[in-house]
């Protein structure tokens, strides 16, 4: 089916529905790369006119990648909510963001099932940034394991301590430092430098250790590849959570070597440990624009729109945490700032929209045009719109992933500015062990018990 | 003032001998002191200059000591275009191609400005000169110097040479803590469009003293192509034996 529009009196055609949700996209090098990007500005808008037309229930009969040839096409449309879908099905593009700009928190909580990620991406699509921020911070998903996490007037952050050889004393270390800034509610994660079990479970042991010996109120990651969890879980490694990168398609889920029935098989294992403790949500999913291009499997849709389905990947797994590296890939797909902010309100509010439990990976690349006024800012916007945590590294240099992230010191900055608490049981501990002032805010210290975790490491 | 400084705390000091990560950087308010702040921009400043850099041909040129070198461009004009267009990074500018001598060469080595021309004009001629040092009987191409170019950019040279095998040395993305990192990607029969990354072995951060000395990767760099000259074949089917980790766990 064709979509058309006359703007100034020119007549402008596209020639499928993914070639128009293509056009009407914020302008970002990863479209141009792929060669679907609208040639022109007014193209541009032209293609936003005829999309504001489009009937949500379009995206129900009309799939961008078909049925027969795509798991994640399957798993979105056999998922479907009908009777969730019911307030919004009779509405286009248009209205519905205007619907979702006066709806209240409770609607769209009840309406997320019946949304797909296609809806969402096109609405998206008809907002500003404003208007990203505005909806999702009107949507709240609470989620638990140790520690909750989305509870509203919170934010919680992943402490990442990477060392480029996985060397204990220096994880120790950078770990010390980022619970002392009162970081590492949502998890500590670990991206290890390589792959293998042993290194994986020696890296799971020294956090479960730490976790234990402190009786910290939180989760354990190391980001291996879901395969490598299973294999440690059946081994009796101690996995909190069980990690994966996902994307939108099911052909770039396959060069990432995962399948739903992997992701299903992890999930199982995960939740017969029972190693929660206030909630069962077991999975770590990062995603990020970009992705299905790179694996040369994004079947002519757009960047965003094929992110905002890896968020239905997402969603088959309750998963405690999910977050969009957003501008971790390169130039290539984010050229600036500009494109890197815009894609992570997108991103959050899709995947908030969806009901997931959106958190960022606020980052840049050296070869990106962005600095740490950038970082500053997305913090920000991301903090007004209730995102649920943020990654943090230290001094915002990760030197194992040669990239920029946000710092500890940025969430001490997000938490001041917006009156934002860590998750309440991560929050009484900081209180029992003297970390708290007596406004609520991190404790400077200088010498302090939890210490020991670096002195004995580094002896 | 309420700046507590940890910088100079004994403890913070034996730590960061087990690690380059910013630790213990103490803290103004929420913020950063102001010297951690302005060593921060400085590390940026260093990345973002390495990338923008124009490679000099002629600096590698002076460096590999009598050997015959030959000049080309990608298909991507100019850097803007480079950073945007990897598919046009890995291609060779026609005209360009077109000159490139043909000849029965068991090597063809490409120095590819990559992402770090500081890291090609400042370790590239080393490892070119103690790789072929190294290399006693191999026909071994005209040092191709390639500008605006990416790894795959190899396939198109060696294919365009009849090189039998090519190994491209390309500066790497630069962090914060390393803006000068030199990578060597060694390519058996590389067909341009066919052969994907799977086929290429890799060694990376060449970057002495910090990271692999210059010896370190050339004796790596002719083992690896001994033994993928002898199976006829290089990357997944011959074993790497770089210590350096992937990050296959996280989304690339």
């Amino acid at each position: 089916m064709s979509y058309t529009s006359t703007l100034g009196g020119e007549r402008h055609r596209f020639d499928s529905l993914a070639r128009l949700l293509a056009a009407a996209s914020p302008e970002r090098s990863g479209d141009h790369l792929a060669g679907l990007a609208a040639t022109s500005a007014r193209q541009r808008v032209a293609a936003r006119w005829a999309l504001a037309e489009v009937p949500l229930t379009t995206f129900l009969t009309e799939p961008l990648i078909p049925y027969e040839s795509d798991d994640v096409t399957r798993l979105i449309l056999d998922t479907h909510d009908t009777a969730a879908f019911a307030p919004v099905a009779g509405l286009t593009v248009g209205e519905f963001r205007e619907w979702l700009l006066t709806a209240d928190s409770p609607a769209l909580t009840a309406v997320a099932p019946g949304l797909t990620p296609e809806m969402v991406a096109a609405v998206s699509k008809l907002m500003g940034n404003a208007d990203l921020v505005a909806v999702a911070r009107k949507v709240r998903v609470v989620t638990g394991f140790r520690s909750t996490i989305g509870l509203p007037g919170r934010l919680a952050t992943r402490l990442q301590p990477n060392h480029p050889t996985d060397d204990p004393a220096g994880v120790a270390a950078a770990l010390l430092d980022g619970l002392l800034l009162g970081s590492g509610d949502a998890v500590i994660g670990i991206n290890p430098a390589t792959d293998s079990p042993k290194a994986v479970r020696e890296l799971l042991e020294l956090l479960d250790g730490v976790i234990r010996r402190y009786a910290i109120p939180t989760q354990s990651c190391v980001l291996c590849h879901v395969t490598t969890s299973v294999d440690l879980m059946e081994r009796g490694a101690p996995v909190d959570l069980v990690f994966q990168s996902i994307a939108g398609t099911q052909a770039a889920n396959a060069s990432f070597g995962v399948t739903l029935g992997l992701l299903d098989e992890a999930y199982e294992a995960a939740l017969k440990l029972e190693r929660g403790t206030v909630g069962r949500n077991v999975m770590y999913f990062e995603t990020g624009q970009g992705a299905a291009l790179s694996a040369d499997a994004h079947h002519g849709v757009d960047q965003q729109t094929v992110e905002a389905r890896a968020y239905a990947v997402a969603r088959r797994y309750d998963p405690l945490l999910v977050n969009t590296v957003v501008g971790f890939i390169g130039p290539e797909y984010l050229y600036d700032g500009r494109q890197i902010l815009r894609a992570a309100l997108e991103d959050h509010f899709c995947g908030k929209l969806l009901g997931l439990p959106m958190g960022l990976d606020i980052c840049y690349t050296n070869h990106a045009d962005a600095d740490d006024d950038d970082v500053a800012t997305m913090l920000t916007m991301l903090g007004v719109a209730g995102a649920s945590f943020v990654i943090c590294t230290p001094g915002g240099d990760d030197i194992m992933l040669n990239y920029q992230s946000a710092s500890y010191h940025d969430a001490l900055y997000l938490r001041e500015v917006l009156g934002l608490r860590p998750a309440p049981e991560f929050e009484a501990w900081l209180e029992s062990m003297g970390l708290l002032d007596e406004r609520g805010g991190i404790r400077e210290v200088g010498s302090h018990a939890l210490t020991a975790i670096g002195k004995e490491l580094a002896a | 003032m309420s700046e507590v400084t940890l910088d100079n705390d004994e403890l913070w000091i034996s730590l960061r001998r087990h690690t380059q990560a910013r630790i213990g950087l103490g803290r103004s308010g929420s913020a950063l002191p102001t010297r951690h702040r302005l060593e921060l921009q400085t590390a940026h400043a260093a990345a973002r200059d390495a990338v923008h850099s124009p490679f000099e041909p002629d600096t590698v040129a002076a460096g590999l000591a009598g050997m015959a070198t030959v000049r080309v461009r990608s298909a991507a004009g100019d850097r803007l275009t480079y950073l945007q267009r990897p598919d046009l990074g890995r291609r060779l500018d026609p005209t360009d191609r077109a000159h490139l001598p043909t000849g029965e060469w068991d090597v063809a080595f490409v120095v590819a400005d990559g992402l770090s021309s500081r890291a090609v004009h400042e370790h590239a001629a080393a490892v070119v000169r103690e790789t072929a040092a190294l290399l006693a009987g191999w026909r071994i191409a005209p040092v191709v110097l390639a500008e605006q170019a990416r790894v795959a950019l190899g396939d198109d040279v060696g294919a365009a040479m009849g090189a039998e095998m090519v190994v491209v040395l390309v500066g790497e993305r630069p962090g914060m803590s390393a803006a000068d990192s030199l990578g060597a990607y060694l390519t058996y029969r590389p067909v341009p469009g066919v052969t994907t990354d799977a086929d290429r072995n890799c060694l990376s951060n060449i970057r002495p003293p910090s990271g692999l000395s210059y010896e370190g990767a050339a004796v790596k760099l002719a083992g690896l192509m001994g033994r993928g000259r002898e199976l006829g074949v290089t990357g997944v089917g011959l074993k790497d034996e770089s210590d350096h980790g992937d990050v296959s766990g996280r989304l690339l």
